[in-house]
């Protein structure tokens, strides 16, 4: 029950979140995403914390996610599907980082 | 467009060997000076922004202009904090003046363009400008610092103007 509670509202999806999911913080400080791999399962959702004074985004380069990181904000996206999603700041293209997705 | 592209080319050039380069030579430049360089040239390429939004059609390149003026206003604001906190008041300088006196004639030269020949000298610029600032921060500006927060700064700056100049290539590959 809590599980379809927790769902979340994605585009087009409804995704039920597994009671095991998992929030996965990545640091942008200094013009780069802290680490810059990370792996995680479907369900879980990264979450990207902006210590800089600039916004930044989160740009898959395959358009599947494209989170807008303001200066000391966060910004989030809960993963849906499986695979590998390397993804860029749009503003600063030489920020590079990979969310390699299991089942 | 080839002598559009002469033009940003020949801007970077001079800005080095009049501008920031002679500065460096003649006198070893202080901290209240370089705060006024940075700043300037923060400013020179928020004009350029200003000019790109008024007078491009095109969405990459609005969209790149407005992030210009994001970043280099939310840059001048830390570092006019900085000043502020470190009770330096930037000074005026031949450098400074030389950029000034460049960035001018270039914004007169792109102020008689239009549509795509404004898009592609607009960007060509920014990828020399920032390019030639980059040099500039890196092998003079940075080096010469004497306060570390400003020294610090100035190399997130860097950082930042780095990405600007990547960024500023792409959209001058998608003109083409
Ligand atoms: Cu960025």
């Amino acid at each position: 029950m809590l599980a379809l509670v927790g769902g979340l509202l994605l585009p087009g999806v409804f995704l039920p979140v597994a009671a095991s999911a998992e929030t996965i913080t990545v640091k942008v400080s200094k013009l780069a995403f802290v680490p810059a791999s990370v792996t995680a399962k479907i369900g879980d959702t990264i979450e990207w914390a902006n210590a800089d004074f600039v916004d930044h985004t989160a740009t898959a380069t395959d358009k599947a996610f494209d989170v807008k990181l303001p200066a000391g904000k966060t910004g989030s996206v809960t993963l849906s599907q499986a695979g590998t999603f390397p993804y860029f700041c749009r503003v600063h293209p030489m920020m590079k980082g990979t969310i390699a997705v299991t089942e | 467009m080839k002598s559009l592209n002469r033009l940003g080319i020949a801007l970077a050039g001079l800005m080095l060997t009049t501008g920031l380069g002679v500065a460096a030579e003649t006198a070893k430049l202080t901290d209240p000076q370089i705060a006024h360089i940075a700043y300037t040239a923060d400013n020179v390429d928020i004009e350029a922004a200003k000019l790109a939004l008024k007078t491009s059609k095109t969405k990459a390149v609005q969209d790149f202009a407005e992030n210009m003026i994001r970043d280099h206003e939310a840059v001048n604001k830390q570092a006019l904090a900085l000043v502020a906190k470190l009770k330096v008041t930037p000074e005026d300088n031949p450098t400074s003046q030389a950029l000034t006196k460049q960035a001018a004639a270039t914004q007169a030269h792109l102020a008689t363009l239009k549509g795509a020949a404004f898009d592609k000298a607009y960007v060509d610029n920014e990828v020399a400008y920032h390019h030639a600032v980059n040099g500039a921060l890196e092998t003079t500006l940075i080096p010469a610092t004497q306060s570390a927060e400003l020294k610090d700064l100035l190399t997130t700056g860097l950082k930042i103007f780095k990405g600007h100049e990547e960024h500023a290539r792409m959209v001058a590959g998608k003109l083409k």
